[in-house]
């Protein structure tokens, strides 16, 4: 503390501005000192990049049946010229798949997919937990009641299930199963935000707000809720991990996105009776699943610690 | 504690409720005919009616529901449309395979995962630690359904041959067979009744079986065959409990207490698993009955994936198939069951923390 003291004197008395620094500047450069986080980051900056540029970086058109293209045959064995496949036959890393199309370019469009379906069911999910777990953290009483026991209700099933339940109902396809593991995913941040309301709605700066003639909807967005943003950044991250896991298995079974759309998921699924004769057409994108998950999970991890304020004492 | 136990169970009322009414709206809002689901695209109008005033589905919705609610609580979950057969035989034809397969994965994860939990956390930032949580990460990031198929193709296929391989399928090798309690022991039970029900669903788990009658044959054939899918089913639970564990005992290992057990000279192996561990159990007890509830679900995968007529892969059929009946019994029971293990988790809670009985 007297460290810092003497510092801010110092620069004062030389007349010198002093830089400030915000939260997420002290957020990052925490995030950066723990090894794991920066895994994770790296592993999603490398996916993100592919899903970006996979429409010049594939090699073939994920849609493409290469019948009469080349002379390759439905799920032909990966062939990679620097590991002695003759060079005089067309490379295909990851094989052939059962509809005669290169696994590789579509495992490289499957990036886009699966962290759209990441982004969209989580962001779904915190818009609609977040208002509903404010309205119940603020208003109290009989709100409060009906909200939370609707969403205990929900977390009484275990997520796969009601989402699988779910889109039987609204029908198979990948929309629906957005949908669904959106709102399966509801309850978690419904219950953050009611915490952190909770925790600062009796607090004097919120009771200054409203003396001072503040609004429900001022005290709520701009006294309130930014108490709750660190918590649902965190959850958010660990939550799109669950989503993508969750999407994959919906698809896997056949719930999800629907053949020929290039998904992780459903490419496993429509190949693992084949597990056997062609292990390759499996092994892959489940490793991308996992690759993904992980990146996501490892970073949330890293945000988690990165943003606890019992550790504020780790300057920036 | 009793009033605790009382609120604890009452507050977990509207849940059910709840759980009755979401199942109960969920199987009604299944698009398509179940008359023609059931009986085929080519049945007749004369049919279907006869069809759906025989099941009742002809009545409004309320009365349905309350139909619906006075049945269950009777114990009777209706007929499946498609065996034509009461649900509850059903169900305690296939719950077995399920408990057995989700209790042989959870005690398979608190076997690895506990242990590895408490090394990493008092070797902290050793190699140990470091490969530990590098697999737990891993662990936790693993899809279910991939899991289990690389599983079986390694150990069905590449292990073929050698002492390691296992079966990639199925409970029980052809040829072998789990003998009817009932019948082993010579008991002169009537079926429909409780204790046969019970004698029954004990009966169904080949493990369990194999134990009772001392048959070992049947034990190794059954655990073989459990291997795998408690495999791929409990490595998520495991990954989370040893991360669990680890965190937990680190915060344990840095108290007062712990110092001042070792400073009156107690052996370190006695300080960790009286004094930290024990203290350690509490939030473990939230994973465990946490991760239950996932392995209901991956039983759904794991089930497919390794052919196994359990509740999980039952339940996914009769989705497909609109069998409303087992569509509901199952989910009822699942959800009920998730319930009912947060309530344990709640109480056991209460019992490892006497300030959670005061507040």
């Amino acid at each position: 503390m007297d460290n810092t003291n003497k510092k801010i004197t110092k620069l004062d008395v030389e007349g010198l501005s002093l830089k400030s620094v915000s939260l997420w500047q002290i957020t990052w450069r925490r995030l950066f000192r723990r090894k794991s986080a920066l895994v994770g980051l790296g592993i999603l900056s490398l996916l993100v990049f592919i899903a970006l540029t996979c429409q010049w970086i594939a090699p073939y058109n994920p849609y493409n049946v290469l019948i009469g293209v080349e002379s390759v045959k439905s799920r032909q064995a990966p062939c990679i010229h620097l590991l002695g496949c003759p060079s005089d036959q067309p490379q295909h890393i990851m094989g052939i798949d059962g509809n005669v199309r290169d696994e590789f370019s579509r495992l490289l469009f499957g990036s886009r997919l699966s962290l759209m379906i990441g982004f969209t069911t989580v962001g779904f999910a915190i818009v609609i937990g977040t208002i509903l777990g404010a309205l119940a953290g603020y208003f109290g009483g009989w709100v409060d009641n009906v909200i939370m026991r609707l969403m205990d209700v929900l977390l009484a099933f275990p997520s796969l299930l009601l989402a699988i339940a779910i889109v039987t109902v609204l029908g198979p396809g990948l929309q629906n199963a957005l949908l669904a593991i959106g709102i399966v995913s509801i309850p978690s941040y419904a219950r953050v935000v009611r915490a952190s309301v909770l925790s600062v709605r009796e607090m004097d700066y919120v009771s200054a707000t409203r003396a001072l003639g503040g609004g429900t909807i001022q005290i709520l967005f701009r006294r309130i809720m930014p108490n709750a943003l660190t918590p649902l950044i965190v959850q958010g991250t660990l939550g799109i991990a669950t989503a993508i896991l969750d999407a994959a298995a919906l698809s896997f079974l056949g719930l999800g996105a629907q053949p020929p759309t290039p998904e992780w998921g459903s490419m496993l699924g429509s190949e693992r009776n084949q597990v056997f004769t062609a292990p390759y057409l499996v092994f892959y994108p489940g490793l991308a699943i996992m690759l993904t998950v992980l990146s996501f999970n490892l970073l949330g991890d890293g945000l988690r610690d990165a943003l606890d304020p019992r550790l504020a004492h780790i300057s920036g | 504690m009793t009033t605790y136990l009382l609120r604890r169970f009452f507050s977990s009322i509207p849940v059910l409720i709840g759980i009755l009414f979401v199942t109960f709206a969920l199987s009604r809002l299944i698009p398509g005919d179940p008359c023609r689901a059931i009986l085929g695209e080519k049945a007749t109008d004369k049919v279907c009616n006869e069809f759906i005033h025989r099941h009742g589905l002809d009545r409004p919705i309320p009365v349905q529901f309350a139909v619906y609610v006075g049945e269950i609580s009777r114990g009777d979950f209706g007929t499946s449309f498609r065996y034509s057969q009461p649900v509850t035989r059903i169900l305690g034809e296939r719950l077995p395979t399920t408990v057995e397969l989700s209790f042989a994965a959870l005690i398979l994860s608190l076997l690895v995962g506990i242990p590895l939990g408490i090394i990493s956390a008092v070797r902290h930032n050793s190699w140990v630690d470091v490969l530990t949580m590098f697999w737990a990460n891993i662990g936790v990031s693993m899809p279910v359904f991939w899991l289990g198929l690389m599983l079986a193709y390694i150990f069905a296929l590449l292990l073929k041959g050698t002492p390691f391989a296992l079966p990639p399928s199925g409970r029980l090798s052809a040829g072998v067979i789990a003998p009817t309690l009932a019948d082993f022991w010579g008991l002169s039970v009537t079926k429909g009744t409780i204790s046969y029900t019970i004698i029954d669903f004990i009966g169904r788990m080949n493990v369990l079986n194999a134990l009772l009658t001392g048959n070992w044959e049947l034990l190794g054939d059954a655990l073989k065959h459990l291997i795998l899918p408690a495999a791929a089913l409990g490595t998520i639970p495991m990954a989370l409990i040893a991360r669990m564990t680890r965190s937990s005992m680190l915060d344990v290992l840095g108290q007062d207490y712990i110092r001042t057990a070792r400073a009156k000279g107690l052996a370190k192996s006695l300080v960790i698993m009286k004094h930290a561990f024990r203290n350690a159990l509490l939030p473990l007890a939230t994973i465990v009955g946490l991760s239950l509830g996932g392995l209901l679900g991956g039983a759904v995968l794991t089930e497919t994936i390794f052919s196994l007529s359990g509740v999980g892969r039952s339940l996914y059929e009769a989705i497909t198939a609109r069998d409303y009946g087992i569509v509901q019994a199952f989910t009822v029971v699942i959800a009920v069951f998730f319930v009912v293990l947060n309530l344990i988790v709640d109480i056991s809670y209460a019992y490892l923390d006497p300030r959670i009985r005061l507040d």
